[in-house]
């Protein structure tokens, strides 16, 4: 019985981790563009493939390097040259974008790596379960913890400590008095879009070695980041964290009695957080609420 | 939604006033069959059109003339078609009643949803009516036993509708199908158009104009906004309703956030902010899906182009392009 706890615990952890990562970047363009990207999925859908296909040149660790960057480059464009325009538009319009593109993403991936899922090998190193009783803690679960703490620890450093993460920040919470400082808010709102898909991108990655690629691997992902966002309290990163662990791990407790329940449970929580504290777990009130 | 209607943005209009357009429309309606196998269409395809119009319409009761954003009405467009399979499967053979039940499933979810959304605004708004919808969908899939899980609920069949002495029997007649669907369609165009020319219809549409100022006037905008919502659900749970009966089923696809996206943009490839627009934006969208689909196996790239070419280059909708061309 303690395996099987341990067992789906170590699971839900792991869930719960690609779930912030997932958020974080959801969260960091909703704050500061007001955007919903429902194409946040398919971006980590393309970290993954574009590791699959740059590691055979740069080996797994070039690929895991690269890959990221490149799905933020691509986001950068894709910001640049469309979702930039909507900006000043109601929601409605980057909502539908994000949706549209969402299925532009999918077909491209299905069309170019296939329908069928591909594995992306990771290093041998990784591989090997650390014991026999807890089969389930393998190299690459480490591993990904690892890089997830880093990553994560990184932003929040990176947000509160350098001059454009106090910007980030502010941008949050008056985008208009940053603007009327004399900030270029565009630059700012690219930087952070791409930021954000950057993030989506190491997911992917990280998700290819666990689960393999197929073309809709991140869909199962992006709205339960939603609720990760919502149970955290909208506007609070920390609270996104926080919202992104607890719906991993309770979906994956959940999983041990009531094995269809674990999507469902996410949406119980939501709902009782919404009656509880409207604001959520970190939001502050009157925030984009 | 804060409305920020673009300058010079058109002038609402509430409901069809034209001398023209009003006849031409129910005109094109009426004679659908006869002319929709020119343009490549059939009979089930017309019906899809018109129940999928009726679902943009109530949404852009919201949308378009509350200026609130709701991205979940597929929650509602298909509870009221699970709510009309349920009677049929397992309950009763009888379509009005199917309907009805329908229409309370879903609307019952819109003033449940509704009353823990309504304080929100904006985009927050909008993610809850997102993950609201997903509830739903996560219960039809996984209750199996119920709702017959991924594969659906079958096994039903629209029943003949009995007037008095008259049976009309639209099981297998398409053709008969298609005009009940479009007396339903009728009735509930009808009543929305009633209600926009209403004390209430003028509320929301000044709350679109400028919430905080409707607030200034001692309007209750929350309870408003709560009311238009569970308004919009209730018209969009009709059409749902009329789907699984088109259908003869009805599976969680029918739940699923793309078709929440579908008919959003259905209301805005129309025209959000015409009466009619949404009609138009469904016969073109459910068209073109129709036929795409059968073409290539990219469908899902040209329906995303779909939306991506509507949103950058016309986001006032067709009407609203066709109009700005004309003046």
């Amino acid at each position: 019985m303690l395996t099987l706890v341990l067992f789906n615990l170590t699971n839900g952890i792991i869930l719960g981790l690609f779930y912030v990562l997932m958020a974080l970047g959801v969260s960091l363009i909703l704050n500061l563009s007001n955007v919903i990207n429902f194409a946040h999925g398919n971006f980590l859908a393309l970290g993954g493939y574009f590791a699959f296909s740059l590691a055979p040149y740069l080996g797994y660790w070039g690929a895991f390097i690269v890959a990221p960057l490149a799905v933020a480059a691509i986001g950068l464009i894709i910001e640049q040259t469309m979702i930039k325009r909507v900006y000043p538009r109601p929601h409605v319009y980057s909502l539908l974008l994000t949706f549209g593109l969402a299925f532009i993403i999918q077909d491209l991936c299905r069309t170019i790596w296939g329908v069928n899922g591909l594995p992306l090998s990771i290093p041998n190193a990784l591989n090997s379960p650390l014991s026999n009783q807890f089969f389930f803690i393998t190299g690459y679960r480490i591993f990904l913890v690892g890089v997830v703490i880093v990553a994560v620890a990184g932003l929040f450093a990176f947000l509160g400590f350098t001059r454009v993460g106090t910007r980030i920040r502010a941008g949050t919470f008056d985008l208009d008095t940053v603007s009327a400082l004399g900030i270029n808010i565009g630059l700012l709102r690219a930087f952070n879009f791409a930021l954000g898909i950057g993030l989506a991108g190491l997911a992917g990655v990280l998700a290819g070695g666990q689960i393999g690629l197929n073309p809709n691997m991140g869909d199962d992902l992006v709205l339960p980041s939603f609720i990760a966002i919502i149970i955290g309290g909208i506007g609070s990163l920390t609270g996104t964290l926080i919202g992104g662990l607890v719906i991993g791990i309770a979906s994956a407790v959940t999983s041990i009695w009531w094995s269809s329940g674990s999507e469902v449970i996410i949406y119980i929580l939501m709902v009782v957080i919404l009656v509880a504290r409207p604001r959520g777990i970190m939001g502050e009130e009157g925030m984009m609420t | 939604m804060s409305t920020t209607t673009a300058p010079g943005a058109l002038a609402a209009r509430p409901a069809g006033r034209g001398w023209v357009h009003l006849p031409l429309i129910w005109l094109l309606l009426i004679s659908a069959p006869a002319w929709m196998p020119y343009v490549g269409g059939y009979d089930a395809l017309a019906s899809r059109i018109l129940i999928f119009g009726l679902a943009a319409m109530g949404l852009n009761l919201l949308l378009g003339f509350t200026g609130v954003m709701s991205f979940g009405h597929a929650a509602y467009f298909g509870l009221g078609a699970y709510g009309a399979g349920f009677v049929l499967r397992y309950w009763i053979h009888s379509t009005p009643l199917a309907i009805l039940c329908g229409i309370l499933l879903g609307t019952v979810a819109g003033v449940t949803f509704g009353a823990l959304m309504m304080r929100r605004t904006g985009i927050y708004f909008a993610m809850l009516t997102i993950a609201f919808s997903q509830i739903c969908y996560y219960i039809a899939y996984s209750w199996n036993s119920v709702t017959g899980g991924y594969d659906g609920l079958r096994g039903f069949e629209r029943a003949p509708l009995h007037f008095g002495p008259w049976v009309l029997d639209i099981r297998g007649n398409g053709l008969l199908f298609y005009y009940f669907v479009l007396a339903v369609f009728a009735i509930c165009t009808g009543a929305m158009g009633m209600l926009l020319r209403s004390p209430l219809g003028r509320t929301m549409i000044a709350i679109r104009e400028n919430p905080q100022r409707a607030r200034f006037l001692g309007i209750p905008v929350e309870q408003h906004v709560w009311i238009a919502f569970i308004i919009s659900t209730f018209f969009t749970s009709v059409a749902g309703a009329m789907y699984a009966l088109l259908n003869n089923f009805a599976d969680p696809t029918t739940l699923y956030y793309v078709i929440s996206g579908d008919i959003v943009i259905m209301a805005v490839l129309g025209g959000m902010l015409s009466f009619w627009g949404p009609l138009i934006g469904a016969a073109v969208f459910v068209w073109l899906q129709d036929y795409i689909s059968s073409m290539t196996v990219n469908w899902m790239s040209f329906i995303g182009l779909i939306f991506v070419v509507v949103v950058l280059f016309f986001p006032r909708g067709l009407l609203g392009f066709i109009r700005r061309r004309s003046t």
